[in-house]
């Protein structure tokens, strides 16, 4: 199972805990599970069927630009992050 | 690896290469050299017609009325543009690679709609038969405004009762809106790792300071112009500065409600963008006037305009408090970052977040982020973006720390340094860095424990830029004498083509000058993102390595053909193909390209990459140590000598890395001394030349020396993109040699003889 990492501005759909672990083998199925687990997530992070555009998602240390279909491995750490301006 | 005589340009390598690491003559040098290369405002053809934009005098007002006959009558307009002649937009977001926005608030920025919110917010434009009519005719376009009281800082955007620039803006915290009422506070942000309470209660010393930074520009030299023919086929075609064509296209494309296919962009050769030229200004407006005129048009901003009109990066107000042990342990790191996003959501706040504290290894740290609107042009991206603020608030708190504790300033930062594991306060692992080995360059270098004389002092800093990956696309052919051509979708703004090139090249074993590559249009490669985020030598360089090793197996399979053997018999070795079946069976890649026509047909070789998101190859960390001399009478600071040090992961062009460590070094030391946008009662830039806005000369600075540290990335040669950590530690690393020199602390910038003079007589 996937190590999903709550923000602390998050941590209130989890009764207070920080990381929970996760079923799922993209980050759509963890975002669903976690859903499942504790209601509201999905409205928080997903539209459309995409990760909301002011919102990021980190998969073993590294923000992926292909959203919920990033492949999450079994021992994965997945981070929700607010999106990040780049430069040049 | 030491460093252990002087030298102006060190670079600490473990790994050699036959091409990659040497120092080839630039494949676009001849005609930059000779003023042959075409720039945007170049592009020319026949029967062009040339705009003008009329902009806002105000910082905040809403347009009551916009009337064109005028200047629609006058001989010579072929064209007048409001917002209202564009298609109306969604919420949708545009995403340019590097910067996020929607496309309401993008076509809103390149043509405001009932509301201007920054003195030079484009309003209407004109085409007209010269350059001189198209002026005369937007002062002839009357516009009724009312004007509106502005909010010009992060302070002034966030107090109560202050002007709220858009109404429909609550305050989003990951997702969800804290409050239904109007805010100028588009996000906030909260990293949180430990228990920063703890952390501080555990340490023995603890410093906390706030510290302000204002509006600077990228001052890229070449301003931003586009022309466009809109042709009766419907189809558009552009051709204009910009930093990734792609990226223009689809934000054209968007913003005008057109099929990409429809819509063709040329990225003419660059003068310079540093994350400026991104986003898009002028491109639609050409796109509208064309049709309209059913002529090409171009679009040439003017050096106020860029001031004024495209995206310099943000001011911003910022509290960090450091926590340590007396031996050095930093036990607690606590940042606000309150940044503004200009006139519309979207500064760099996120990014700063992930770079304030990323070179330190502690175990408790809190992030509070607010990304604030202003009165001001929207920021854009400018050289690690939020990284450098962030940096002159953190460097100089940890420095503050080492004096509190008596212990040297490297030593500290080498005690708490980040390494391969450590996992940063927005909760993301680094693998393998180069932080310790870049801290080690700085302390071995002879720079640190040179002598300094009266009224100098010396500082040091540490700054990290992430990295990003994206996607890129490369197409090579193999050339009958044995060159190839290799056709490429990133813009070229510091020696790119080579790096890139110079990557295939030692893949095929053939030199670095029997490459041509070339940067092309929309229609010519696959999708490849903005030159931007460090990334380009990187991911289209490893794009460029795919390709070549694509290349590789086809010649491979050519000469196995001609010689009927095995191809995993052949190998390719410093340009020859050797069958292991036979000695007498070798011939160069030159000698086989020559007999690809008899044997089968040419040789192309393609790839594409996707390199990941942000934090590719676990980014990259510069460092600083630099002397200066303070004038105890006017406070005027003069930079006497400025070491640069950055892992490079491998420089594939080692004198393309260190020009970007000097390029970078040069620009943080402008940003920390003199330039800002010095803002009038009104709102208004008072400073929109480049004879007040004070960038650096080259007399006003001492020889950048350069040292590269080399710590291999998960790149097939190692690389890591240098574009930009080298911006961020020099503004502390300059505070901090300020302060060694005067006593004085300085919590803001610029450090220009006014303020240090200010902050000396308040402090004594």
């Amino acid at each position: 199972m996937a190590n999903v990492f709550i923000p602390s501005l998050m941590q209130n759909l989890t009764g207070g805990e920080k990381q929970v672990r996760v079923e799922g083998s993209t980050v759509r199925q963890i975002i669903n599970n976690l859903d499942g687990m504790y209601p509201g997530f999905k409205d928080r992070l997903v539209e459309d069927d995409r990760v909301k555009p002011n919102i990021s998602v980190a998969v073993d240390g590294e923000v992926t630009p292909l959203g919920m279909i990033e492949r999450v491995n079994e021992n994965s750490e997945v981070h929700f992050l607010p999106a990040i301006g780049g430069g040049a | 690896m030491t460093t252990t005589e002087y030298e102006s340009n060190v670079i600490l390598s473990s790994v050699e290469f036959n091409v990659v690491g040497t120092r080839p003559v630039r494949h676009d040098g001849a005609d930059k050299v000779t003023g042959r290369a075409l720039y945007g405002a170049d592009f020319d053809t026949a029967g062009m017609l040339h705009g003008s934009v009329l902009r806002s005098p105000h910082a905040h007002a809403n347009i009551k009325s916009i009337d064109t006959s005028k200047a629609e009558a006058l001989a010579g307009v072929f064209a007048v543009v409001t917002f209202a002649d564009f298609p109306q937009v969604t919420d949708a977001t545009v995403d340019f690679g590097e910067e996020i926005t929607t496309v309401h608030d993008l076509q809103s920025n390149i043509l405001a709609r009932h509301k201007v919110l920054y003195k030079g917010h484009a309003v209407a434009a004109v085409a007209a038969s010269n350059p001189h009519i198209a002026e005369q005719a937007v002062k002839l376009i009357d516009v009724e405004y009312e004007v509106l009281p502005s909010a010009m800082t992060v302070q002034d955007a966030m107090a109560d009762g202050a002007p709220i620039l858009h109404e429909s803006m609550r305050t989003n915290e990951l997702g969800e809106t804290v409050e239904d009422t109007p805010s100028n506070v588009a996000q906030h942000f909260q990293h949180v790792k430990g228990d920063v309470d703890k952390g501080f209660a555990d340490a023995d010393v603890v410093i906390e300071r706030e510290f302000n930074t204002v509006t600077v520009h990228q001052g890229y030299i070449e301003p931003h112009a586009a022309s466009a023919v809109w042709n009766p086929d419907g189809r558009l075609h552009i051709w204009c500065s910009t930093q990734g064509a792609f990226p223009a296209r689809d934000a054209t494309a968007e913003v005008l409600r057109l099929p990409v296919s429809q819509v063709r962009v040329t990225p003419m050769e660059i003068g310079g963008g540093f994350g400026g030229k991104i986003p898009i200004y002028l491109e639609p407006v050409a796109a509208m006037l064309s049709k309209k005129s059913g002529r090409a048009v171009k679009l040439v901003m003017s050096r106020a305009d860029v001031f004024e009109a495209s995206g310099p990066t943000c001011g911003c107000n910022m509290i960090v408090k450091v926590g340590a042990k007396n031996d050095g342990t930093i036990t607690a790191m606590k940042a606000y970052l309150a940044f503004e996003a200009g006139a519309y959501a979207g500064s760099p706040v996120g990014a700063g977040a992930m770079c304030v504290f990323a070179a330190y290894d502690v175990e408790n740290a809190v992030i509070d982020g607010y990304d604030v609107v202003v009165n001001k042009p929207k920021t854009a991206a400018y050289r690690a973006p939020g990284a450098p603020n962030a940096a002159f608030a953190a460097e100089q708190v940890v420095d503050e720390v080492a004096q509190a504790i008596g212990m040297d300033p490297i030593d500290l930062r080498m005690k708490n340094a980040s390494t391969e594991g450590t996992r940063r306060p927005d909760g993301t692992v680094f693998p393998r860095i180069g932080c310790v080995e870049v801290l080690e360059a700085m302390k071995n270098h002879p720079h640190y424990s040179a002598p300094l004389g009266e009224n100098e002092g010396r500082g040091v800093a540490i700054g990290y830029w992430f990295n990003v990956g994206f996607e890129s696309a490369v197409n090579i052919a193999v050339n009958g004498d044995g060159t190839i051509t290799l056709v490429e979708g990133s813009t070229d703004i510091g020696g790119s083509r080579a790096s890139i090139a110079m990557q295939a090249a030692e893949v095929l074993g053939i030199a670095a000058e029997s490459v041509r590559p070339s940067v092309v249009d929309t229609d010519s490669v696959g999708f490849t993102a903005v030159t931007g985020g460090s990334r380009t030598t990187y991911a289209t360089g490893w794009a460029a390595y795919d390709a070549a090793q694509d290349v590789k197996a086809k010649m491979i399979e050519r000469a196995a053909t001609i010689w009927d053997v095995d191809a995993d018999s052949i190998e390719l070795k410093d340009g020859v193909f050797q069958s292991s079946s036979d000695p007498e069976l070798n011939m160069s890649f030159k000698d086989l390209a020559g007999q690809l026509a008899g044997t089968g047909g040419p040789i192309v070789g393609t790839a594409s990459r996707n390199a990941g998101g942000m934090g590719v190859g676990g980014g990259s960390f510069a460092g600083n140590i630099v002397d200066v001399k303070v004038d105890p009478l006017t406070g005027k600071t003069d930079v006497t000598r400025f070491t640069c040090v950055q892992d490079a992961g491998k420089a594939i062009h080692p004198s393309y890395v260190e020009g970007q460590m000097q390029g970078g070094s040069v620009q943080g030391i402008g940003w920390a001394l003199n330039e800002e946008y010095y803002m009038n009662d009104d709102g208004i830039m008072a400073n929109s030349t480049l004879l007040d806005y004070r960038m650096p000369t080259s007399l006003d600075l001492p020889m950048i020396d350069t040292v590269i540290v080399e710590v291999a990335s998960d790149h097939p040669f190692g690389v890591r993109g240098v574009g930009e950590a080298n911006i961020v530690p020099p503004t502390p690393a300059i505070a901090n040699a300020v302060q060694s020199a005067t006593g004085i602390r300085m919590t803001r910038l610029p450090m220009s003889p006014v303020a240090i003079m200010e902050e000396s007589w308040k402090q004594s």
